[in-house]
């Protein structure tokens, strides 16, 4: 039975708990939530449960350690077992070293986009998409909460060249097949002046780690 | 900050009521009037570097107090920038020709494999308001280009910049390559960017991690002091 996650407003603003009385509980942001659902829907793992902490914490990095510690503290008593679904998300290590304190695992990798690409993958590229500005799907579709209006250019559309000059191409990394968010994409890429390219990814790092949490 | 900017004439301000008008304006991004308002204050016989100081960074040190706690953000702190910039490039030919003092030299760039300058820009632009030389070598050096502007020009500082947690990294290879080459104790480091901390500035044998660009410049500066006050007690 597929289980029923809220909008995606509510995943970046609120996040969300996806409970089935299970004994491992999935911590992850916001911005993955519907590709765990998936990946857990997908394998049956009805032993997991999920709770989604607001995506919109990427905004403010510095803010991720704590709000992961506060969230596997309240849930620690209610499950057996919890897995932080969170790279290191711009924490420069200190998510990583939270979780080591915590005793809990967390996905390796520098950021979502890197362990969907597949982190060895994405480390072999190098510098050579060094200039490259990439979206998951979730961050396609909110593209205005993440991007647009953060970074002021609903405001101030001038900022653009000052804040993506340095970028040359926006990279769709696809989690699903689907046209109208390859078509988000592109305007995306268009308002920001950058070239365009789409790579299908699928769940990549994300689900041979939560395989390994399942077992 | 004030809903009425379009009736005030800023040639009619006094000195004082200009000096506030332009915190006012950098705060808003108002290049325009900045602009206007530098030429105002030359044009009353003030010195460049008062304008600079007392208007422009004394401006700029307020943005960035509102910027560090959270009441202003990026776009925000990037509008007021560009119009310090207008201010600026009236400025600096200007100071040149009347002797201000100069602080110290700093040799600045973002890290190799990273594209981001948002950060290293505001801090360039501050030391430069504060008094120091900046040499910028811009986005994705390798550790020569430090190492080769560190020793052309003569530098007191270095910073790097990183925004990813890929590229900080690269940091320690360009300390580690001034220590091999005997050169570490000769220059000040200072690193930042959004995912650095404390404990990695110092885990990768920087003299200091700077948070925003206002600690970049007292930091430099207390660092400046100490180095000058060792000089003149040896």
């Amino acid at each position: 039975m597929t289980r029923a996650l809220p909008d995606d407003q509510t995943l970046t603003e609120e996040g969300a708990l996806v409970a089935q009385n299970g004994k491992s509980l999935i911590l992850a942001c916001g911005a993955l939530a519907r590709e765990i659902i998936a990946v857990i829907d997908l394998n049956g793992w009805k032993h997991m449960d999920l709770k989604c902490l607001p995506a919109k914490l990427h905004l403010y990095p510095d803010q991720i350690s704590d709000a992961v510690e506060a969230a596997v503290t309240q849930h620690s008593q209610a499950y057996d077992q919890i897995f932080v679904a969170y790279a290191d998300c711009g924490t420069g290590g200190l998510l990583q070293a939270r979780c080591e304190a915590l005793g809990v695992k967390m996905i390796a990798g520098p950021h979502c986009y890197a362990f969907f690409d597949g982190n060895q993958t994405f480390a072999d590229r190098g510098d050579a998409e060094m200039a490259a500005f990439y979206l998951t799907d979730f961050l396609v579709k909110q593209f205005d909460a993440f991007v647009w209006k953060p970074m002021g250019l609903d405001r101030h559309p001038q900022l653009r060249d000052m804040l993506f000059g340095n970028y040359e191409t926006l990279i769709y990394l696809a989690q699903t097949e689907n046209p109208d968010l390859d078509r988000q994409a592109k305007a995306a890429a268009d308002r920001l002046g950058l070239a365009y390219e789409r790579r299908f990814t699928g769940y990549g790092d994300l689900a041979s780690h939560m395989k390994n949490w399942a077992s | 900050m004030s809903d009425e900017e379009d009736d005030i004439i800023l040639s009619e301000l006094d000195d004082d009521e200009l000096v506030q008008q332009m915190f006012d304006d950098l705060y808003d991004g108002m290049k325009e009037e900045i602009e206007e308002a530098v030429h105002i204050l030359l044009d009353r016989g003030w010195m460049p570097y008062d304008i600079l100081t007392k208007a422009l960074v004394e401006g700029m040190r307020i943005v960035g107090i509102d910027f560090r706690d959270g009441i202003l953000f990026v776009p925000e702190v990037l509008l007021a920038a560009n119009a310090m910039k207008g201010g600026m490039g009236i400025l600096k030919p200007l100071l040149a020709e009347t002797g201000a003092p100069r602080l110290g030299k700093m040799v600045i760039g973002t890290v190799k494999g990273d594209i981001h300058d948002i950060g290293k820009n505001l801090v360039s632009m501050m030391m430069e308001g504060a008094g120091f030389e900046v040499v910028d070598l811009g986005i994705n050096n390798p550790v020569e280009n430090y190492i080769d502007a560190l020793e052309k020009e003569d530098a007191d500082i270095l910073g790097m910049s990183a925004l990813l947690t890929t590229t900080m990294p690269y940091m320690k290879v360009v300390i580690d390559t001034l220590v091999e080459k005997g050169m570490r104790e000769d220059y000040i480091v200072l690193v930042g960017g959004a995912p650095l901390n404390e404990e990695f500035g110092k885990a990768i044998g920087a003299n200091a991690y700077c948070r925003d660009a206002a600690v970049a410049v007292e930091t430099a500066k207390d660092f400046m002091a100490r180095k000058h006050n060792q000089m003149a007690s040896a």
